[in-house]
């Protein structure tokens, strides 16, 4: 298992840099990730929908769909994109340390 | 690149893959492996493959570029170890332009990017109708994509999408088009652009344009969203030309009429009549006599709604959902039509299920009911066989 590290903290992650130990997830975690998702400063923006994400999973056990994620933050899809450049899924997902959504290709 | 190990792989079972005379893709990559080792690695994982029975790609991957949520499918090998070059093995999807045509430049502009940033092999063209540029790793990506842009190329739609809309050759090389297919598959991609990078809805959703009933690109089969061209009017017919391919032996009784679905012509040895209003556009007439019959004066399309293939639930078919569009009204029709529809399949699809299916869980009447479209008989699918609907032929003056 790969292991990311920063400034002497280490977690364990996917190949595509998830968080493999969701118990450990704090707003600590979240700021340590963002850099690797080209995420300067964590906004209050940011947190609104790390915490939906977050709050969502912890309830049901999956990533909200993105039309609720988007109606529930009142964020439009593309200003979440610029929130988090590399979007929902692989963004906010990550930094709310969820595992990697399910998705098709 | 080069191979570091410098030996080629052995590869057996493959090889059998190369004979027959048919094209074989090991011979592809093979001839991709002489200057690319990850064309060699993943022949060495094949052959592995084949010998244990067992494929060694994991299931899924989350990888892209930055301000897109799709164009990039993650691959990753559970054999990194043994196979370091396939580890990470990437696919990108690039926007293929209407109707597939390329000048050579293009593709080598599109090739030597490939052959820079990843494994050089490609699949022209995937079923989803991207080009398709196989196999590099994660640290590749962006910089394969600021190339791409560099050249002209966009990457494609991937995920719960617009997907790259795709559409047969259309006018540029074909008689028998019944609107411009390129034109309109062009003007789709550039007006949801939004919906193709950035996923939105609860699962893919695919326009394919097919400029005639022939439907080349299986629009009906595939497309979530088919736009079929067709015509209003009556097949036009040459008449000597139809005396033509009888005279030089064409059995115009056995070979068109017989085979006609809907028995809507008669051949009585000189004269072709056709039943217009019983024709079903299944274009065989035209196809076995393409110099005599055409396609009628007053063209447009169908828009059809549903098809898919299986994967969450068995395959569909479209039906029909607007009979027929003049060519020249199709994009704003279906601008509007494609608005009410994804307002109506975000609210009420669940996650992963396709428009096809969300119409069959709630039925067509209440989707037609929440997209504000009357029903009309087109459909109907196969009306004159189904029992429980009784057409009459109008009287005089009624509508």
């Amino acid at each position: 298992m790969p292991l990311f590290e920063v400034e002497g903290r280490s977690y364990e992650v996917d190949e595509d840099g998830f968080l493999q130990e969701p118990e450990r997830w704090n707003r600590e975690v979240a700021k340590d990730f963002a850099a690797t998702e080209a995420i300067a400063d964590l906004t209050e923006e940011h947190w609104k929908i790390i915490h939906y994400i977050r709050n969502y999973y912890l309830e049901f056990g999956i990533a909200p769909m993105i039309r609720k994620l988007c109606k529930e933050t009142g964020h439009k899809l593309n200003e979440i994109y610029k929130l988090f450049p590399s979007g929902p899924a692989k963004g906010a997902c990550k930094l709310a340390g969820l595992p990697k959504p399910t998705g098709c290709v | 690149m080069a191979n570091d190990s410098g030996e080629k792989p052995e590869t057996k079972m493959l090889d059998e893959l190369e004979k027959g005379p048919w094209p074989s893709f090991v011979k592809e990559i093979k001839s991709a492996g002489q200057t690319s080792a990850s064309a060699q690695d993943l022949l060495r994982q094949l052959e592995l493959s084949y010998q244990e029975k067992k494929g060694h790609w994991k299931h899924g991957g989350l990888v892209g570029v930055l301000g897109y949520g799709g164009g990039v499918i993650g691959r990753y090998s559970d054999a990194g170890d043994q196979f370091p070059k396939v580890a990470q093995f990437h696919t990108l999807r690039v926007n293929q332009p209407a109707g597939w045509f390329y000048t050579s430049d293009a593709i080598r502009t599109l090739c030597d990017i490939w052959e820079r940033h990843g494994s050089g092999l490609t699949n022209m063209h995937g079923s989803t109708g991207d080009l398709i540029l196989l196999g590099t790793g994660t640290a590749e990506l962006e910089p394969t994509f600021q190339e791409l842009a560099q050249a002209g190329f966009d990457l494609g739609g991937s995920g719960s999408a617009f997907r790259t809309p795709s559409c047969c050759v259309g006018m540029a090389r074909c008689e028998w088009a019944c609107y411009d297919a390129m034109k309109l598959c062009y003007d789709l991609t550039m007006a949801y652009q939004d919906e193709m990078h950035r996923p939105p809805f609860p699962y893919k959703f695919k326009v394919k344009c097919a400029a005639c009933p022939n439907d080349c690109v299986a629009a009906i089969a595939r497309a979530d969203l088919s736009i079929i061209g067709t015509w209003k009017d009556e097949i036009q017919v040459d008449e000597s030309a139809v005396n033509e391919y009888a005279s030089a032996g064409l059995n115009l009784q056995k070979d068109v009429c017989d085979l006609c679905p809907s028995k809507c012509m008669a051949w009585d040895g000189h004269k072709l009549s056709i039943e217009n209003h019983e024709c079903v556009r299944c274009m065989h007439c035209i196809n076995v006599m393409p110099k005599a019959l055409r396609p009628g004066k007053e063209r447009g399309a169908v828009i059809m709604i549903g098809g898919k293939a299986p994967i969450m639930q068995g395959a569909l078919l479209s039906s029909v959902l607007v009979p027929f569009v003049p060519a020249e009204e199709l994009m704003d029709t279906l601008k509007e039509l494609i608005r009410r529809i994804w307002d109506f399949w975000d609210e009420y699809g669940n996650n992963r299920e396709r428009v096809g299916e969300l119409i069959q869980r709630v039925g067509l009447p209440v989707f037609l009911d929440g997209i504000g479209l009357d029903p009309v008989p087109e459909m109907v699918s196969a009306p004159r066989d189904n029992p429980y609907i009784y057409f009459q032929v109008a009287k005089d003056g009624e509508k």
